[in-house]
């Protein structure tokens, strides 16, 4: 499993770093940033969330 | 076992919910009824990209064709559900009689008018993507002088995207300060600062008197004797639950549908979103919640309780979230304040524009309020969730700066 971020799309509303801030980090200069490109695959719920969760449909997973 | 399940409404709260089932294994028959003809898509962008030009209306799509497809729904555009008999579990649908085995409400709302300015072609409101195409017809054919009634989200968020197109913009609000009513008058000022500091000529604390003219020559007089010309005139008073088809129907209607905790509005019938009224026990008030994420989650919630006996049912008790992008900020709340909570800036500063603020009451936090601090919110979020007291909120936060 990876996960895709499209940066053109994200607005850093920091939905899925509350889901997975193991994986997702909104730090003070407003960006996101990917911590484990390839999480587990005993995360995969918690990244299917946060797909559903973030408003912009920024995050996908490949895999 | 059910078999089938009607949804009512193709927007956020209803594509999601029949995602869910899908998502949750219901094999059985999903009808996507929506009144509007466009594919189901996104508001928020609505008064932010879509009307400065940015995006095309088809990137605003909620969900992209191909992952529409495999899900098998029963998608019915550009037809409106006229009525409903709960006791014999019958839907109409264009006048036309059609039962249901599990149905899920999620209408949503339209737009609040100004009294008398229906039919005024210069005075327009945002809630589809039509509205929101003819608001950016004007602004591309030339209309530079804009009045905004109203400082909520919409209002708000129309001025922002006028200002960027180089619009002369007037903000008209009828509390002291905008978001007042939501964020109190303290933090209601710093959202004022912003819009001033951005251009915007805005007039807090004054009503509307009447609203005249056509289009590129209207006049808004307001109930100080002041009166602004403006080429196109924007109301954004809130909006109202779309319940109108659901008189008679059996169902509880009081500024929405009325539903129990875990979103049951009736046997077999469940609401979410914009149009549903429950009691959340996380706070114990009884309200609607017109969030882009409360859409998301109660529309799964409500989607579930209709798989759900009612021994099993779980009560739906989300922290209510929101955004809002107005210029460069991004505003978040999580939470709910109450108009008497102390409020005190944990992070950042004001002066900044660049902050987050928690709301407080007999020692607990209520909310968490951030200006471009996108983290501390969901960090604030996680703290409403656990129903953290004041003083170890303030802990948590010490750690930010």
């Amino acid at each position: 499993m990876r996960i895709v971020v499209d940066y053109d799309l994200c607005e850093s509303n920091a939905i899925c770093m509350a889901i997975a801030p193991d994986v997702f980090e909104v730090r003070d200069d407003d960006f996101l940033y990917v911590l484990n490109e390839a999480p587990d695959e005993d995360r995969r719920e918690a990244m299917e969330e946060a797909v559903q969760r973030c408003p912009k449909q920024a995050i996908a997973i490949e895999g | 076992m059910r078999r089938s399940i009607t949804i009512v409404g193709a927007s956020l709260a209803g594509l999601r919910a029949a995602e869910s089932l899908r998502r949750d294994g219901f094999a059985g028959r999903i009808s996507l009824i929506g009144d509007e003809s466009h594919q189901p898509y996104d508001r928020p962008p609505l008064s932010k990209q879509v009307l400065a030009g940015d995006w095309e209306p088809e990137r605003a799509v909620l969900t992209p064709a191909e992952k529409l497809e495999p899900l098998g729904l029963d998608l019915r555009l550009g037809v409106r559900a006229t009525g409903l008999d709960v006791a014999v579990r019958e839907l109409e649908v264009d006048g036309v009689p059609e039962p249901f085995d599990g149905l899920l409400i999620a209408t949503g709302a339209r737009c609040r008018t100004l009294p008398g300015t229906e039919g005024l072609e210069g005075v327009h409101t945002l809630r589809t993507l039509d509205d929101c195409l003819a608001i950016r017809a004007e602004l591309d054919a030339g209309a530079n002088r804009m009045v905004v009634i109203g400082a909520g989200f919409i209002g708000a968020e129309v001025a922002s995207v006028a200002v960027g197109r180089g619009a002369a913009v007037t903000l008209v609000e009828a509390l002291p300060a905008p978001f007042a009513r939501v964020l109190g008058e303290e933090m209601g000022a710093v959202v004022a600062d912003v819009h001033a500091a951005n251009g915007v000529d805005l007039r807090c604390g004054v009503g509307v008197s009447t609203v005249s003219g056509v289009p590129g020559a209207m006049t808004v007089e307001l109930v100080d004797g002041s009166g602004v010309d403006a080429d196109l005139v924007v109301v954004g008073i809130g909006v109202v639950p779309n319940t109108d088809w659901l008189e008679g129907s059996g169902l509880t209607l009081d500024d929405g549908v009325v539903c129990d905790p875990t979103c049951l509005a009736a046997p077999n019938v469940v609401a979410a979103g914009d149009v549903a009224r429950w009691t959340n026990p996380r706070t114990g008030e009884s309200a609607r919640v017109e969030h882009w994420d409360n859409a998301v989650e109660q529309g799964r919630h409500a989607a579930r309780r209709l798989l759900t006996t009612d021994e099993e049912a779980e009560a739906f008790a989300p922290v209510p979230w929101f955004w809002s992008d107005q210029y460069d900020r991004k505003i978040q709340l999580a939470g709910r304040p109450n108009p008497d909570d102390e409020v005190r800036v944990v992070d950042g500063s004001t002066d900044e524009h660049r902050f987050a603020a928690f709301y407080g009451c007999q020692g607990r936090l209520t909310a968490v309020l951030g200006m471009n601090r996108p983290r501390q919110v969901m960090q604030g979020r996680a703290l409403l969730e656990q129903g953290a007291g004041w003083d170890e909120a303030l802990e948590v936060a010490a750690e930010w700066g």
